[in-house]
């Protein structure tokens, strides 16, 4: 809204109605030239679903771990507006106490591997509770409740609730860490990968799930994947990413069905259809 | 003193606890590192607790000493007997002529005094430890006040077992603000700590940690609202002293299911035998 000319010509396109979210400013964190992301710049809108693809190695995942809070980038910035309130917040000029708590309570990361974002030592229910009781929630039985309405809504069977993570097999445990992350109604969501790993069915079911999420929550994703087929199925919006820089960016089915950039149509041509 | 310097420890070693101490009075349930010095037993047999008692003892300190409550156990004997001969100081077993008492394990149950200091000797400092292994991790948590963590701990014992099982080292928050493991003392005695009119020193030898709870300071233990803090009772009495309030022991006498319940401080113990009789 602010910045006058967004400068890449590659992400023009006809402005939105719904208000700015998160405003990436020039973002960039380079481990070695070419190694990471350089000149990352973009919008996400409320409600939205940005699809952030590209091979592996080309950036992608350190582009979410410095939009999600997780590491400084070396340059530009990160801003969030939250809904309803006019002032903006950078996400790393405010201190790390204010960061930790937005992430904890506004906004939520699933990783690739659930074992990363799940206690594997306690039971699902204190799993999914945990958020809320970092939140102050103090009554065992609504936090009970709470794990059995959110185990049945990521399809869950809540008998299970008593049981540890490590009993569950891998799509299920996917489906746990999604209901540990939302059960506080973040608003905005990182996910990465959050398919791999899963054989094809599995993953069909999770994403279909997932869809359903967040239309009915109204969420905004931030979703990395290499995968197209995930991608179509679940972003609004793409950006292909390739040797640390977008190399385009557009709505998901105008990329997939008619890519411009050289390495999208490789990309594009690549997948597999059985 | 058989050459050794008084209460064992060098003075600059002394002082350099001292002014942890101070730190450590200062900001009630935080966690002060100290450059922990070898002593002459190995961890886990009270070192901490050991050089914060040498570090506070003076010429007319009396001092005491119990293990589990009791004055007259190998660990509670040989402290007792190391102050005597490296500080010369007068040792007691009766809790009100004390002014230092080195405890592991338990509070005295008669109510401590104005002036009197209890040390604490404390296997692991660290509350948070059990679900966050690393320490920059737990010292970011405390700085931050981000305490969630410990009721997951207190939800997964009554997911387990229907009600908060945790039955000693049950962590409670100081002041309002730093969630502390009071040692493994039995949370009979958590309700002790609140409001305590002597000084509380707690001192972690192997992970070279001290902390303290100062006089009067408000101490709460964690629980649900729906599931309060509870301490442990009994249905049986002291079988020597008849108390129904001490925290009790089972004591098996034979090989036929012979048992009996009796006082863990059996300097209380005795005190109310010698007042009974």
């Amino acid at each position: 809204m602010k910045r006058p000319d967004p400068s890449a010509p590659a992400l023009a396109r006809p402005e939105l109605d719904r208000p700015v979210l998160l405003d990436v400013q020039d973002i960039t964190r380079l481990y070695g030239p070419g190694k990471g992301c350089e000149a990352i710049d973009f919008r996400l809108h409320a409600g939205e679903v940005l699809g952030i693809v590209g091979e592996s190695g080309s950036g992608k995942s350190t582009l979410l771990r410095v939009l999600a809070g997780l590491e400084a980038p070396d340059a530009g910035r990160v801003v969030y507006h939250r809904p309803g309130d006019a002032s903006e917040t950078d996400l790393y000029a405010i201190g790390e106490a204010r960061r930790r708590a937005l992430l904890r309570l506004e906004w939520g990361l699933v990783h690739q591997n659930p074992r990363d974002g799940l206690r594997m030592g306690v039971s699902a229910g204190a799993n999914v509770g945990e958020r809320l009781m970092a939140l102050g929630q103090r009554h065992y039985g609504q936090l009970r409740a709470a794990g059995q309405d959110w185990m049945t809504q990521v399809e869950l069977d809540p008998a299970r609730i008593d049981d540890a993570p490590r009993t569950f097999s891998g799509g299920m445990q996917q489906r746990l860490q999604i209901a540990r992350t939302l059960v506080t109604r973040p608003r905005l969501v990182f996910m990465d990968e959050p398919t791999g790993g899963l054989d094809v069915s599995v993953q069909a079911r999770l994403l279909d799930m997932l869809r359903t999420l967040v239309r009915q929550l109204g969420l905004s994703v931030v979703l990395v994947t290499h995968d197209l087929a995930v991608a179509r199925l679940l972003a609004h919006r793409l950006l292909v990413m390739r040797r640390g820089r977008v190399v385009e960016a557009g709505l998901t089915d105008q990329i997939l069905d008619d890519p411009q950039h050289a390495y999208t149509q490789l990309l594009v041509s690549s997948v597999l259809t059985p | 003193m058989n050459g050794y310097n008084f209460a064992y420890l060098d003075e600059q070693t002394k002082r350099m606890i001292r002014r942890a101490l101070l730190k450590a009075v200062a900001i009630p349930g935080y966690q002060v590192p100290f450059g922990g010095r070898e002593m002459p037993m190995p961890y886990g047999w009270g070192t901490g607790g050991m050089q914060l008692t040498a570090s506070i003892l003076g010429v007319d300190d009396v001092l005491k000493v119990i293990d589990q409550g009791a004055d007259d156990t190998t660990n509670a004997v040989s402290i007792r007997a190391f102050f005597e001969r490296v500080a010369g100081v007068e040792t007691t077993t009766v809790t009100p002529a004390a002014s230092v008492i080195q405890t592991r394990h338990r509070i005295p149950e008669t109510p401590l005094e104005p002036g009197q200091i209890l040390v604490f000797q404390v296997p692991i400092p660290e509350p948070l430890r059990f679900i966050e292994p690393s320490e920059q991790e737990t010292r970011l948590m405390h700085a931050l006040e981000e305490y969630g963590v410990m009721h997951v701990k207190l939800y997964e014992d009554i997911a387990r077992h229907g009600h908060i099982a945790t039955t000693y080292a049950y962590p409670v928050k100081v002041d309002g603000r730093y969630v502390m493991d009071p040692s493994p003392i039995p949370k009979f005695d958590n309700p002790k700590l609140d409001m305590s009119p002597a000084l509380l020193l707690f001192g972690a030898g192997r992970e070279k940690r001290l902390y303290a709870i100062p006089p009067y300071t408000h101490v709460e233990s964690l629980d649900f609202e729906d599931h309060p803090f509870e301490i442990q009772r009994w249905d049986e009495r002291c079988a020597l002293c008849a108390s129904d309030r001490s925290f009790l022991d089972e004591v098996i006498t034979d090989d036929a299911g012979g048992r009996m319940f009796v006082c863990s401080d059996t300097d209380y113990c005795l005190t109310r035998r010698g007042e009974l009789s």
